[in-house]
């Protein structure tokens, strides 16, 4: 494997973990948080409506555990390409 | 509080910047777990502190935009810059933007907007400042802005980034203790819980066993306010604000800067992730004082005796920021949605700071809670500070005006550059602009308008080239500014909210100058010359995570 190709698939590697953890991002925000916050009102956790729980709670629980995945996943990336310093 | 401030001071001297890369980024050898903690108080500006449960608190629902947005941001910020920037190895956002786009014009255009948007947030610090030691020190307030401006002074211009660094870990500590002791005291009374996450969505104690947000917005319908868990924004507001707000705060020119402070790109990737930790403990329990605050409120002065009032009541009366007028002269409070006979003005910014006298804590909680306010607010302002000391020292006179100047000249020129912004900060602290608040918010539209796409694409753009960057951040924040200051600041003719384009109210407008600034980019970069193969190489080089050290050395 040449250097440039390796240095492409792991860029591309990257791109698409980028890609579904912003995927997750956009939903647990925007679409839980703001476009779905009436439906999901319906439902309830503890004594909060969903949505509404998801705007001030939820989404900022999910976004923690966000940045630690790709932590984790990167780091196993960087091992495979063997990209240490 | 006294105490804290010896603190931070003693810190400061025992790190005192001796090189210039100690001053910008503290010599790049930070562990990432201190890393993480003074971005976090870096991040958590008096805004955060003292401000934002107030916002929520009044604003219900719709506060979730800086909850979303803030936090969200930093999301964007750790997956899409944090570790490529730190790959990139240089000390400003500037510097990266002048190299990236091999151009002297594109890193000025860049350093005037990191200093339009530092500046207009750090006039919000201020007031920060002052607002806490008027009414705990029982001083002048402008007493309150000198004695503000003496201890940022101090730290910023003699530590520069490495007594920063290590003061905010200790600003950290005492800001985030100052902010729970309250919460869980008042959610323990409230509710029986003494996590506040739990007490927000747990059932009332007064044995009603009600859920709490339920009997908030009972309370809220009584008195004819929109109910607290819906908000009265339109859904595309909230989602601008937010994204605004998000991009915004991922181009903040002094929490970018904080990357540039660990040893290597894996360090950059973690510290994001403690950071992130820290700030979430406030924002998770921000909502849950804002509910608790919201509802002691209303039964503490709803339709009760003024003549009862208890001592918080008539202190902040005096100070201004709360305002009683007897309208039907029955001697009671009436707090109603109703402009015509609503009695009671309360001033958003001192939830936080009342909350635990509205609860009935003892002294020392609330004393705590005021040397919080103040750690939050130094911390940011001395960041800030120290973005626009390197942006003057570094980008304009060793990059543009005096290549040749010494290491000394430059340590020397970034000091007299922070001297000079602590100046203007304190200028804006003693004087303030009736629209501060206002003002703080906008800082983020600014940001989102000018840096985010550049940067991003200066990344996962090849292609993008000087004059696709240069023009787009000059046709971003003109738009912005021009918004701003037509519905904001009643400029160029002014308008009203009905007059907003798309219904995005001016602090959720970056998001349209954002998508603006990235349209005219790719469109000026895909008609213009690519560019050359040595910044082609930048971009491959910054993609991968090795080698990171030797970058940086210089």
């Amino acid at each position: 494997m040449s250097k440039d190709n390796k240095a492409q698939k792991y860029w591309r590697e990257n791109l698409i973990y980028l890609a579904v953890l912003l995927a997750i991002w956009f939903t647990v925000s925007y679409v839980f948080g703001i476009f779905l916050v009436e439906p999901l009102n319906e439902v309830r956790i503890g004594g909060a409506k969903l949505g509404f729980w998801f705007a001030q709670q939820g989404s900022i629980y999910v976004f923690v555990l966000l940045i630690f995945a790709y932590v984790y996943l990167m780091n196993k990336l960087d091992k495979k390409y063997g990209y240490i310093d | 509080m006294g105490l804290t401030f010896a603190l931070y001071i003693g810190i400061a001297i025992w790190a005192r910047a001796g090189s210039t890369s100690e001053f910008y980024v503290a010599g790049g050898g930070v562990p990432p777990i201190a890393n993480g903690m003074a971005t976090a108080a870096d991040w958590m500006s008096a805004a955060s502190f003292i401000s934002m449960a107030g916002l929520i608190s009044f604003m219900g629902y719709d506060g979730g935009v800086f909850l979303m947005g803030w936090t969200g941001g930093y999301v964007l910020l750790a997956l899409t810059l944090a570790p490529y920037l730190r790959k990139f190895g240089k000390f400003t956002v500037p510097d990266f933007i002048g190299d990236r786009y091999y151009s002297n014009v594109a890193r000025t255009v860049a350093v005037v907007c990191a200093i339009i948007v530092s500046f207009t947030y750090v006039a919000g610090q201020m007031r920060g400042v002052g607002l806490v030691f008027s009414r705990f020190l029982e001083v002048d307030i402008n007493t309150g802005v000198y004695i503000g401006m003496a201890i940022v002074f101090f730290y910023a211009v003699l530590g520069g980034m490495k007594g920063i660094t290590y003061t905010q870990v200790a600003q950290y500590c005492v800001l985030i203790f100052a902010f729970m002791v309250p919460a869980i005291f008042i959610s323990m009374t409230m509710t029986g819980n003494p996590i506040p996450q739990m007490g927000f969505i747990g059932s009332m104690t007064d044995g009603s066993n009600m859920a709490l947000l339920d009997k908030l917005d009972q309370l809220h319908r009584e008195l004819g306010f929109a109910e607290y868990t819906s908000g009265t924004k339109s859904m595309i507001d909230v989602f601008a604000i937010t994204f605004a707000l998000m991009v915004g705060t991922a181009g903040l020119p002094h929490v970018i800067v904080r990357f540039f402070t660990v040893p290597d790109v894996k360090g950059a990737r973690v510290s994001a992730g403690y950071a992130l930790v820290f700030i979430a403990i406030l924002y998770t329990t921000a909502p849950a004082i804002a509910a608790f605050a919201r509802t002691n409120l209303i039964e503490t002065v709803s339709n009760e005796q003024y003549a009862d009032m208890p001592e918080w009541f008539n202190k902040w009366e005096q100070t201004g920021l709360i305002v009683f007028e007897d309208k039907n002269d029955d001697g009671r409070i009436q707090y109603v949605a109703d402009e015509k006979t609503n009695e009671l003005t309360i001033d958003r910014d001192i939830m936080v700071l009342a909350n635990p006298e509205i609860a009935d804590l003892p002294n020392w909680v609330i004393a705590l809670v005021a040397a919080g306010g103040l750690a939050a607010a130094l911390s940011t302002a001395a960041g800030l500070l120290l973005v626009i000391s390197t942006s003057i020292a570094r980008d304009l006179i060793k990059m543009q005006i005096k290549p040749d100047i010494s290491e000394k000249g430059e340590l020397l020129s970034a000091r007299i550059g922070a001297v000079f912004a602590v100046m203007v900060a304190g200028y804006f602290g003693i004087n303030p602009p009736g629209f501060v608040a206002a003002v703080v918010a906008l800082a983020f539209g600014l940001a989102a308008a000018s840096f985010f796409p550049a940067i991003i694409l200066g990344i996962f753009d090849k292609r993008m080239n000087r004059e696709g960057a240069i023009s787009g951040m000059v046709v971003g924040i003109t738009l912005m500014l021009y918004y701003m200051i037509k519905y904001k600041l009643q400029g160029f003719g002014g308008g009203t909210p009905d007059d907003w384009w798309f219904g995005i109210s001016p602090e959720g407008f970056g998001t349209v100058a954002m998508l603006v600034n990235f349209v005219v980019s790719f469109t000026v970069s895909r008609v213009t010359a690519a560019p050359p193969q040595e910044v082609q190489d930048i971009v491959e080089d910054i993609r991968l995570p090795s080698g990171a050290g030797e970058a940086h050395a210089h």
